[in-house]
């Protein structure tokens, strides 16, 4: 039995498409710093000119909602609909409201 | 980023989590309801290693799919040929990466999977075991492998798994390239020279009935299935999907002026389907088994990279942490 080997860190990636847009996430990558993931990244995730800007961030670092919260976060949004412009009823003969 | 709070997970939730059988009917609903599964919610157990195997195999099939085509990359006819086949080896290479990041969040590490395929415990697709003598192998798998790959992996981009059905959509938009460099290879060769002809053929006839055999066995003695399609891992089942290969392929293959062997193989008026020859299953057991032309040559080659690279990931990680170490003392 070989004794286990570390494996290299776990990174997620983050890929801004074109100026103008936001970061999205495409997926993660095998790195040993911060350096070789921006170059896999590069490698694996921008083949087809997909991005003009890449952010990699330690997967350790990332704190995520519990799903088993979900209700409890989110649900609470659900009966505010007066957040929303739709609730409000404005007469036909009203313009540019 | 998913797989790190896996092992936790499974206690917290059992705090709120009414009952196993509340959990199952409340996830199995969502996948009726046609709404994602994504790496941190509540999962049945058998679908989750239900997706580890189909996922890693999928993963391991890009890898290994590497070598029949690798094989080429130094005689390619020419330039373009050779620049379109590196393109096309590193896309396999980067699918396979994909996957293994979707296999991951299951709680499964690249270490463990890596090692599963170099034991030989985990499988791979059978057609990788073929052997390519010919440049036009080249051509027929762009062609017909790729091809049945997507036939089979367009319904997986629907899949109920998250992260599968997204690294599913990036392949899929990959692979049509694939395909079509392949039949214009066959293209090529079909309208050049008698011998180039025949080599197409030739082509043809060795990769025709392994791609069938792509599809996995018949519905009625396939152990997958029926469950797969319920959790909507599925979406169509193996014979399905091979009639549809079959009926898009047999076409082009008349188109290039090449005879699909198959003795068999007619066009049904009534069902307008073709209907083909039996499939030689004995075949694709062995191969399976790991008795096709190539098994051994195939994890061999594996095997010698993960070794020989062995030094390169011992010492990019040494490095990496006595820089960190430095950083640290500098602060």
């Amino acid at each position: 039995m070989s004794q286990q080997r570390k494996q290299w860190p776990l990174w997620e990636v983050f890929i801004r498409a074109r100026s103008g847009l936001e970061h999205k996430h495409v997926g993660s990558i095998h790195a040993v710093d911060a350096r070789m993931a921006i170059e896999h990244a590069r490698d694996l995730y921008t083949r087809r000119q997909e991005g003009v800007s890449i952010w990699v961030v330690r997967s350790s670092d990332i704190t995520a909602s519990d799903p088993g919260e979900a209700e409890a976060l989110f649900e609470p949004a659900k009966d505010k609909i007066y957040r929303h412009p739709t609730f409000y009823a404005i007469p036909d003969e009203v313009k540019n409201l | 980023m998913y797989t790190q709070g896996l092992d936790s997970l499974g206690a917290d939730c059992l705090h709120q989590a009414t009952d196993a059988v509340t959990l199952e009917q409340r996830f199995q609903s969502k996948v009726d309801a046609d709404e994602r599964i994504e790496p941190k919610d509540w999962m049945p157990d058998a679908y989750r290693q239900t997706l580890i195997r189909q996922i890693s195999q999928h993963a391991h099939s890009e890898i290994v799919g590497m070598l029949p085509e690798g094989n080429w990359i130094t005689r390619a006819p020419s330039l373009r040929r050779k620049a379109v086949l590196i393109a096309k080896v590193q896309d396999e290479g980067g699918h396979g990466m994909y996957l293994y990041s979707a296999a991951e969040t299951l709680g499964i590490s690249r270490d463990e999977l890596i090692e599963q395929l170099l034991a030989g415990t985990a499988k791979y697709s059978s057609i990788f075991n073929y052997p390519t003598p010919t440049w036009a192998d080249v051509g027929a798998i762009g062609w017909l492998v790729d091809g049945a790959a997507i036939m089979n992996q367009i319904p997986i981009c629907r899949c109920s798994y998250g992260p599968y059905a997204r690294a599913m959509v990036r392949i899929c938009k990959e692979e049509s390239f694939h395909q079509r460099q392949g039949f214009e290879i066959m293209m090529t060769l079909a309208r050049g020279t008698a011998e180039q002809k025949r080599m197409a053929q030739d082509a043809l006839n060795r990769w025709w009935w392994p791609s069938l055999m792509m599809f996995g066995p018949n519905d009625a003695t396939s152990k997958h299935t029926a469950q797969s399609m319920r959790w909507k891992i599925k979406r169509f089942t193996n014979d399905e999907l091979r009639q549809k290969f079959i009926d898009i392929t047999v076409p082009q293959a008349e188109y290039l002026g090449l005879k699909v062997p198959d003795p068999d193989l007619r066009w049904d008026e009534q069902t307008q389907h073709y209907i083909h020859g039996p499939i030689d299953w004995k075949e694709f057991e062995d191969v399976l088994k790991g008795n096709g032309p190539c098994n051994r040559e195939r994890l061999e080659t594996r095997r010698r990279a993960h070794d020989e690279g062995r030094w390169v990931r011992e010492a990019a990680l040494a490095y990496a942490e006595k820089q960190r170490a430095r950083d640290t003392q500098a602060a």
